[in-house]
């Protein structure tokens, strides 16, 4: 059985995370991996595939910062806020390099990673009807019932090289737990061939706590210590989430010369 | 427009609701006329009754106020798909005669002038929910003859197109804009204005919108927003919002 190593970040980005890698990061708005994704940038990651429901801040900095050669979401935009201007850059003028999509529904991805998790090559679901999205996604088909001859989307499983997910807690032997909105994280992680953890902290004993979710230690490759680690995003129970960042990187991300002020700053300092 | 949105909701019905404009009506709804309203947000979060307004589809508030938080698999898979739901609550970049939404991209898909965020839950929202109610800016640009893209199926081109798929909600029942009502025609599916605010006149709405509009036989006029909408509405905050 091989259980979770508790390591530093950078050294868990160093040995998971490879150049041309599909990588997830997953957090439905809420535990949003950004000490992991800043820590990618750090190490200058190039070719990833980023894989992600709703690529947030996080998928913008990256995107900008130069790490992503392909990205496969549903929704891409500054939730409440307006557009991802480092990711439309990227679409429009290939700018820091051109950028490939791959662009699905919520219900297909979720679907997809549901797949990835459990062993299977594709998802069911009722789905796409009526959409163009199809048109331009090769990941998406038709499938006939075998019991009723009804015609069903199918949409191909997800299986990332590595996905990271930031959680609240997790114990010494690096079980992991996690509570509030949990979205898509648990499959996430079980879909992907290694994995990597970061918490808010590591305590002697995981306390039961009301909807949390634990993923066992021996489905983990490495935990993390990032306290802070979701910010701007939130932790729920440890800090509220950084509606006016969320506000800010509009402008910061507008202007190629305000993010690449952003992306040395970032750079400069020790995750 | 948000209390005429807010007003489109009946008390204990189940509504999936899209962040933005939809959001906000449907909470103005429920410290309204529907407390019982059952608001359903695709992060997973079920019942929420959140104090303040959230910035996100998944702000804390939503979860903490929550009957219950599933995962989002489950909540498209379980709650969503089979048609549990009454109404779904969206808005949209471009909407066409036939209320179909387009979320994705303003012109071609390989070399879009304007990129958008894309689809989010909102192909299966208006799949499976009972109805589809649409809330949005009624401008020119916005209220076109095609979309360029169909992000969100509506009543696709005409009578008939959703049941030849096999979509068994009834699509979009009512377009929400701030100058007044679209409904389909039962006949066409064609949205028709069927009311204005007031103080709107029928050229303004025409003026804003891309195809040549049907203008119902009996056009009303939408009560104005009464004393206590507009303050429920004026004090409710987005979350980390100061002031007004």
């Amino acid at each position: 059985m091989d259980v979770a190593t508790i390591m530093s970040l950078p050294e868990a980005v160093a040995e998971l995370v490879h150049d041309g890698d599909a990588v997830a990061l997953e957090g439905f708005t809420h535990l949003i991996p950004f000490a992991a994704g800043h820590e990618i940038i750090r190490q200058e990651r190039r070719d990833l595939t980023l894989v992600r429901m709703t690529p947030d801040l996080v998928y913008d900095q990256m995107i900008g910062a130069g790490c992503a050669a392909k990205l496969v979401f549903s929704w891409g935009g500054n939730p409440g806020v307006g557009s991802l201007h480092r990711m439309r850059d990227a679409l429009a003028n290939g700018w820091p390099r051109p950028l490939e999509i791959e662009e699905h529904s919520h219900a297909g991805m979720a679907n997809r990673y549901v797949a990835g998790a459990s062993g299977l090559p594709f998802a069911v679901l009722r789905g796409y009807l009526g959409t163009d999205l199809p048109l331009h996604t090769s990941t998406v088909a038709t499938v006939t019932c075998p019991f009723t001859g009804e015609e069903l989307a199918a949409v191909a499983a997800l299986n990332p090289d590595v996905t990271i997910v930031h959680a609240q807690r997790a114990d010494r032997a690096g079980n992991v737990q996690l509570w509030g909105i949990t979205g898509v994280q648990k499959e996430a992680v079980l879909a992907a061939k290694r994995s990597l953890v970061t918490v808010e902290e590591i305590v002697d004993e995981l306390e039961p706590t009301p909807g949390a979710i634990v993923l066992p230690a021996w489905v983990i490759d490495a935990v993390a210590v990032a306290p802070r680690g979701a910010a701007p995003s939130y932790a729920q129970g440890y800090y509220d989430r950084d509606n006016a960042a969320y506000r800010a990187w509009d402008a910061i991300s507008r202007d190629r010369d305000r993010f690449t002020a952003w992306l040395e700053e970032l750079k400069g300092r020790a995750s | 427009m948000t209390v005429a949105a807010a007003r489109t909701l009946r008390d204990g019905q189940v509504c999936f609701v899209g962040i933005g404009l939809p959001s906000r009506a449907a909470n103005l709804a429920r410290r309204l006329h529907a407390p019982e309203l059952v608001l359903i947000y695709e992060s997973g979060t079920i019942g929420s009754r959140p104090e303040e307004l959230p910035l996100s589809i998944g702000d804390g508030i939503l979860a903490e106020s929550a009957r219950t938080v599933v995962s989002v698999p489950e909540i498209f898979n379980y709650w969503l798909q089979p048609g549990r739901i009454d109404v779904g609550f969206l808005s949209g970049a471009q909407l066409d005669r036939f209320g179909n939404i387009n979320t994705t991209v303003i012109g071609e898909y390989d070399e879009p002038t304007v990129r958008l965020p894309g689809a989010g839950g909102a192909p299966e929202i208006a799949a499976h929910c009972r109805e589809v109610v649409i809330v949005m800016r009624h401008a020119r640009r916005a209220f076109v003859e095609g979309v360029d893209f169909v992000t969100t199926m509506g009543h696709g081109s005409g009578p008939g197109d959703r049941c030849a798929l096999g979509l068994r909600g009834a699509g979009p029942t009512t377009v929400i804009t701030d100058l007044g009502l679209l409904e389909p025609d039962p006949e066409t599916a064609e949205l028709v204005l069927t009311a204005v605010h007031e103080g709107v006149t029928v050229e303004q709405v025409r003026a804003e919108t891309g195809w040549e509009l049907v203008i119902a036989d009996d056009l009303a006029v939408t009560a104005p927003p009464s004393e206590e909408e507009l303050s429920t509405l004026r004090s409710m905050r987005t979350v980390g919002e100061n002031g007004p």
